[in-house]
């Protein structure tokens, strides 16, 4: 720890100060995780048990089609959702980035959604979609008769309905952290690319963007963290459907654990979600220990 | 990796979301700029993109808006973003107090003062440990702590559904499973990572003189946490306040699980009245419902602006 100062060592009220801390993560962290891990290798139904299964959860759960499929949504909610919200996010923070008038206000208006929940994020565009009353039959009513926008009804779009309402609740944040990164780029550079003749959008595209990389990589990991761990939005636009066209992991352990009383192979996906975790934040904390190294040098 | 979240945000941000309340910091630098560019194409592209960009993060809350005070038939004939013909409240007086969530018919009513029962003590208790143990963790050794404060870190980042069934039984076996002290410190443990996080590292920020001083008059360790620490970071309580209040007010998955039927938080119940299955749907009662479930978050970011967002940059990491 880069910062810790020499304190007394007379520490006892610090201790016992610390010490609600760190039962909190011995018990429910460490203690949990490692409980969840050893279920999923036992033989667990309606109650855990004890025994020793070897793998036969996580074989359950790789050929449980349903598990399958979820893994599938996770992996296009990531393609869809993480390249979108970057996207997105990146040119509202170019643009707000202009001295542009009004420029408070327009961050206020891309950022408002992100304090809304999930449930109320979910509810909302589950009513724009609607396939009767929704923008469907505004699009007819405003003279285009033929326009079909039921995605959310349809097994093969429904899921492109929860990747534009996830989009909408979160975009703003990446603008948020991009915009900070944009704001410690210096100045000079914009100069001496424009005297060199460099083109705006080039100078985004292949000046700026790389001296990002830290704060792209950032909102990277915080999204993909987003996406293993939807729950809320879906449960509440979508409840999985239609048919399972939407399901997701957490959806798949929550209903194994208090719906269908499936304890160890609910706990194989939990151990897989976690591992799915690590490695994505892995990375991370990589470069992390190495800046640190770097930086003490 | 999250102290590597926090500073560029908080650093960069502050000044501009304030100004658009304050509206006079935009100028001084409007004038650095030739008048003329505020016409040119690019000029005018850029806020062409800013504008439809706008246009579609408002899109949803106008929705929800006009939709919460159209009467039902209008609804059925009309256009979704169309503006109301006969503006009635009704809808928002049923969502408060008998919309129906499929076991009772008392409205959200009930959700906000469970909601709001939740979040008192959970906020209190949260805030409270996360700056005592950044407090502990920067000013004093405690070799064993920093361990600790490691996994905890980690834990920021690691979803619920893996620890989730084990606490459930822990709770059960003590019998405390399903009741507001439940869930009251199932968000004191979920939130501590991102409270402790956030006062470690406003406090390793102060000089140590001030600490060394405070010793040297003979402080000892709770003195100097309430009559020097706390005085000194109140700006890091109020981002710690805003933080929780929107974390907690807005989490469903916990609030499902740990608070109890009776004492389900706001957004399960909302969930429970949008999607339980009898009678028809009103659409109206629905949204209106939704707007007074993201009424206290909203008001929060209105109200805090900069501290709101130093707080979701810091708490982004969470949960």
């Amino acid at each position: 720890m880069k910062n810790q100062r020499k304190g007394p060592k007379t520490a006892w009220a610090a201790q016992s100060a610390l010490l609600p801390m760190g039962m909190v993560v011995l018990i429910a962290y460490v203690a949990s995780i490692l409980w969840t891990v050893r279920i999923s290798f036992s033989s667990s139904k309606m109650l855990p048990k004890s025994d020793w299964a070897g793998i036969t959860q996580y074989v359950r759960l790789f050929t449980n089609e349903r598990w399958t499929i979820d893994m599938v949504h996770m992996v296009q909610f990531g393609v869809f959702f993480i390249s979108s919200a970057l996207i997105l996010g990146f040119l509202l923070a170019v643009f707000v980035d202009q001295k542009v008038r009004l420029e408070g206000v327009f961050r206020t208006i891309y950022l408002y959604s992100y304090a809304i929940s999930f449930v109320a994020c979910g509810v909302v565009w589950q009513w724009m979609f609607n396939p009767t009353l929704g923008i469907q039959r505004s699009l007819q009513s405003w003279g285009w008769e033929s326009a079909r926008f039921d995605w959310i009804a349809s097994q093969d779009m429904a899921i492109y309905c929860v990747v534009i309402a996830l989009l909408w609740h979160s975009a703003g944040l990446v603008m948020a952290i991009l915009l900070a990164g944009l704001r410690g780029v210096d100045e000079e550079l914009w100069k001496a690319a424009r005297i060199e003749g460099v083109p705006r959008w080039r100078y985004y595209v292949s000046i700026v963007l790389p001296q990002l990389g830290a704060t792209v990589s950032t909102a990277v990991v915080l999204l993909a963290i987003s996406v293993v761990k939807v729950y809320d939005a879906v449960v509440a636009m979508t409840n999985g459907g239609p048919g399972d066209a939407t399901d997701v992991p957490s959806k798949f352990i929550m209903d194994n654990l208090f719906e269908r009383q499936n304890i160890g192979l609910a706990s194989a996906a939990s151990t897989t979600m976690l591992v799915t975790v690590l490695i994505i934040i892995a990375p991370l904390m990589y470069a992390r220990s190495r800046s640190k190294t770097a930086a003490s040098h | 990796m999250s102290t590597l979240l926090t500073p560029p945000v908080s650093t960069a941000i502050p000044s501009t979301l304030g100004s658009a309340a304050l509206g006079n910091q935009p100028r001084p630098r409007r004038t650095e700029r030739p008048r003329a560019a505020f016409f040119s194409p690019a000029r005018l592209g850029i806020y062409a993109f800013l504008i439809s960009a706008a246009l579609f993060f408002l899109l949803p809350l106008y929705v929800m808006g006009i939709t919460s005070i159209k009467p039902m038939d209008e609804i059925r004939q009309g256009n979704i973003f169309a503006l109301p013909l006969a503006i009635t409240f009704e809808p928002w007086a049923q969502a408060w107090s008998s919309a129906c969530t499929g076991l009772d018919c008392k409205g959200i009513a009930v959700g906000f003062w469970n909601s709001m029962e939740i979040l008192v003590p959970s906020l209190l208790l949260s805030v409270f440990m996360g700056s005592l143990n950044g407090y502990a963790l920067s000013f004093w050794k405690v070799k064993w702590a920093n361990w600790l404060f490691g996994i905890l870190m980690l834990g920021a980042f690691i979803p619920y559904p893996v620890m989730i069934y084990p606490l459930v039984r822990m709770f059960a076996s003590i019998n405390m499973f399903q009741s507001i002290p439940n869930i009251v410190l199932i968000h004191t443990f979920f939130g501590m990572p991102i409270m402790t996080l956030l006062f470690r590292n406003y406090y390793a920020g102060l000089p140590v003189e001030l600490f060394k001083a405070a010793r040297i008059d003979g402080g000892g360790f709770w003195r100097i946490y309430f009559q020097l620490m706390v005085p000194m970071s109140l700006p890091i309580f109020v981002v710690a306040v805003i933080l929780q209040t929107t974390g907690i007010w807005n989490d469903f998955i916990l609030g499902l699980i740990f608070a109890g039927r009776e004492n389900f938080p706001m957004t399960v119940q909302l969930n429970n009245i949008i999607n339980s299955t009898q009678g028809e749907k009103v659409y109206n009662v629905n949204m209106a419902a939704t707007l007074l479930t993201s009424m206290v978050p909203l008001v929060v970011y209105f109200v805090s602006g900069r501290w709101f967002v130093r707080g979701i940059a810091a708490g982004a990491v969470k949960g």
